[in-house]
């Protein structure tokens, strides 16, 4: 992260602050913790959620709000896998790597995406358009090798079918509905249910 | 709400559900989802409303069935009548199962149904999960009707703090996050430290990579969850308690969430609860992806906005965990023990288990076994039963070649050990652990030095970095790991590695780096022949691992060295 004073930031980031609504949603975080310093979390939560990312001007604008000095906020950032600070990828494929699916061999699905679109986990194609990421355990081991696609869960996986689906999905323009599936599935249920 | 409120809600829901000739119950936790649960309760609701059914059928979205990889799974419940579980259920089932059960001479279908006599069921012993499958997760109504929240009740009206930690303590309940420590004791370290103001944590941050008993009991039962922590907190005169879920977990959390709203709202959880001068508020706290958060210490700093990084023991959480002050900090299923013991008694939950373990566990048993799910059993149950009655065995008519438990902490348990007891003790001397509750089977594919290397590069991916024997142990345990496997090592490397692993256990700051160690040791006690023949022989005798290491050179000179050796016998003889 920058390391510039706080008051040379300052007048950029309010401009910022205005210019961008999803500031707002961050400012909503701060204000039901009042601004406690270990809400932390919590409103790097709600920013990655709005922003998609952590960038350097958001964290800079966090700390100051905090009132936390940047390289807290920036180790706090880095330790969790949880927050990312690079921007993702149109589509995003995520292989679960918990002990289920590796038994069942999902290995060799992240190394056959690997060998097709020359990324590591973690990483995005050079065009911008799919992100490649594992994940320890997505909790659905009867389905296993488990992986999500565009926040589609795709279970019982061969390497074939997923690269013919990542291809497919690819071809395609990226759906901007920005809202997890599980969350989805749940909403409409709670909806239907009451 | 008072005691005798809480009764008339009860009363109401149950003779709403009586009043329904018959009740579908559809799963809807993250298996059942993933696999298309969604649009098969969408179709029960459109063919109720297609016929007019809707004084006689209703649908509810339940929790866990078990039986996860045969979802989405249904259960039709019929007064007088036995309940009919189904399997994979699709829209088009759905229909017929809807059409058959609401006829007037209602009868089960003859497809897709589970045999009620099915081992999967009848092994277990539901105690922590008895509600779920049954009650919807997200009306409280359907807790409350199944007499949730009673034995807060109880305990408020009956029981003084020191009664309800004796009872807790005389019950025999150990920690269900994997060390198995006695969940009495510590309840009664935190009532007696000093301090007004105490914490109640439940830990629901479950990274072992096989595990999603907390998820499934979080999304299935929230309430019971909540209330043992009310319990706790009235125990232990704490007034805030924390639910630590981890971030891969959005549905548990949602359901939590709302759970806490609605006891809020009808007086079960605030300033006075149940009309007593106990107040108890309960907060929830998103993960944000890291292992070692699972840790008690780490989980702390984790709530409190930092990196999660353990700090030593003593002082303990319950002396000083959160902000300094007195800490309880249990399991979530531990949290899920607690009501049952106090409605039911210490003497009735004593009398399940073995000696010094008592109750049940839950499992997720996952891996290449014939039905994965969740499952609830007695403490003292084999391995066996566990796998092959409860599992129903290998598919593929593959072999049996280890059961893995307690994720990367624990460790891999051979055949020739599979009638040992589940429980604490008798897993320890195998050299694994009980663990939070994750059991994967593995079948003869699986190569065991590669499934070491698996958790040992989790581990280190994993490792917080405070500490060193871990942050670089587990790095070079991995790296001469991944030599074994590309039949690069040497068996010196065999005793380095057994070394290290010593090294690390005994002077790492927190339980992921003194347990990591686990499963290589393990699967090298177990089956060091498969470590020896990737070095001596350069193959994989399950035919996993790719042999690229090995120096072209490396079968010459073996050969020239054999024959220089066969030369020498002959020449001294």
């Amino acid at each position: 992260m920058a390391t510039t004073s706080k008051h040379k930031n300052a007048p950029a980031m309010q401009d910022v602050e205005h210019a961008d609504p999803r500031y707002k949603q961050v400012d909503r975080t701060l204000k039901r913790f009042r601004y406690r310093q270990d809400a932390l979390i919590e409103v790097l939560h709600t920013a990655q959620e709005s922003f998609g990312f952590l960038s350097d001007e958001l964290m800079i604008y966090i700390a100051r709000e905090l009132k936390l000095p940047q390289s807290w906020v920036y180790g706090v950032a880095t330790f969790y896998h949880f927050f990312s600070l690079k921007p993702q990828g149109e589509h995003t494929c995520v292989v679960c790597m918990g002990t289920a699916c590796y038994v069942k061999r999902s290995a060799e699905i992240v190394a056959r995406i690997q060998g097709e679109y020359s990324i590591k986990p973690g990483e995005t194609t050079a065009d911008g358009k799919l992100s490649l990421a594992t994940a320890r355990c997505l909790g659905s081991c009867g389905l296993a090798p488990v992986l999500v696609v565009d926040n589609e869960v795709l279970g019982k996986e061969t390497p074939e079918s997923t690269l013919q689906k990542i291809r497919e999905v690819v071809a395609t323009s990226p759906d901007h509905s920005g809202e997890p599936a599980d969350t989805v599935n749940l909403q409409e249920q709670e909806e239907h249910a009451s | 709400m008072n005691r005798e409120e809480l009764q008339v809600i009860g009363e109401r829901e149950r003779e709403k559900q009586q009043s329904y000739r018959c009740r579908i119950l559809c799963c809807a936790s993250t298996p059942c989802l993933s696999s298309g649960a969604t649009a098969v309760i969408e179709t029960f609701k459109e063919v109720i409303k297609e016929f007019d059914l809707e004084a006689e059928v209703t649908v509810t979205s339940t929790g866990c069935m078990g039986p996860c990889s045969r979802g989405p799974l249904v259960t039709v419940q019929m007064n007088g009548q036995q309940d009919v579980i189904y399997e994979h259920v699709t829209p088009e089932l759905a229909r017929d199962i809807a059409l058959a059960h609401a006829a007037p001479e209602a009868k089960p279908l003859d497809r897709n149904v589970l045999p009620a006599d099915l081992p999967f069921f009848n092994k277990q012993k539901k105690v922590v999960l008895a509600n779920s499958g049954l009650i919807d997760p997200t009306r409280l109504e359907s807790y409350v009707a199944r007499d949730g929240y009673s034995a807060l009740a109880h305990a408020l009206r009956e029981m003084t703090p020191t009664e309800v930690c004796e009872e807790v303590i005389r019950s025999g309940l150990r920690g269900r996050g994997g060390a198995g420590y006695p969940a009495g004791l510590k309840w009664d370290l935190v009532r007696k430290a000093p301090g007004d103001k105490k914490y109640i944590i439940a830990n629901g941050d479950e990274g072992d990579p096989g595990a999603y008993m907390d998820r499934t009991l979080m999304e299935s039962d929230p309430h019971r969850i909540l209330e043992g922590m009310a319990i706790a907190g009235y125990a232990v005169g704490a007034d805030q308690g924390f639910v630590y879920v981890r971030g891969e977990y959005p549905i548990a959390a949602k359901r939590l969430e709302n759970a806490i709203r609605m006891a809020e709202r009808r007086g079960l959880l605030g300033s006075r609860v149940l009309d007593s001068p106990f107040g108890f508020r309960i907060d929830i706290r998103i993960g944000a992806g890291a292992f070692v958060c699972g840790e008690e210490t780490a989980l702390m700093a984790s709530i409190m906005g930092r990196r999660g990084q353990p700090w030593p023991r003593p002082p303990y959480p319950a002396q000083k965990g959160l902000w300094g002050l007195p800490t309880l900090i249990n399991n979530v299923e531990t949290f899920g023990n607690i009501a049952p013991i106090i409605s039911h008694g210490a003497d009735w939950f004593g009398a399940i288990g073995t000696e010094k373990s008592k109750g049940t566990k839950i499992f997720a048993l996952a891996g290449t076994v014939e039905t994965t799910g969740l499952i609830e059993v007695p403490m003292g149950i084999s391995l066996r039963d566990i796998v092959f009655e409860i599992g129903g065995g290998i598919p593929n008519d593959r072999q049996f070649k280890a059961a893995q438990t307690g994720g990367p902490s624990g460790g891999c348990i051979p055949t020739d050990h599979l009638d040992t007891p589940v429980d604490y003790e008798s897993l320890g001397a195998l050299g694994s652990i009980m663990g939070s509750g994750g059991l994967v089977v593995m079948d003869d594919t699986s190569c065991m030095p590669d499934v070491a290397k698996f958790f040992m590069e989790f581990c280190m991916e994993e490792s917080c970095g405070k500490c060193v024997p871990c942050r670089v142990g587990t790095v070079q345990l991995h790296r001469i790991l991944e030599h074994v496997t590309d039949g690069s090592a040497t068996l010196d490397d065999l005793d380095r590695l057994e070394e290290l692993c010593v090294m690390m256990k005994e002077t790492s700051l927190c339980g992921l780096g003194q347990s990591a160690p686990n499963p290589l040791l393990s699967t090298l006690k177990y089956f060091r022949e498969e470590y020896e023949a990737h070095i001596t022989n350069h193959t994989c005798p399950a035919g996993k691992c790719t042999m690229f290491g090995v120096p072209p050179l490396q079968l010459t000179r073996d050969l020239l060295r054999n024959t220089l050796q066969a030369k020498n016998d002959t020449e001294v003889s």
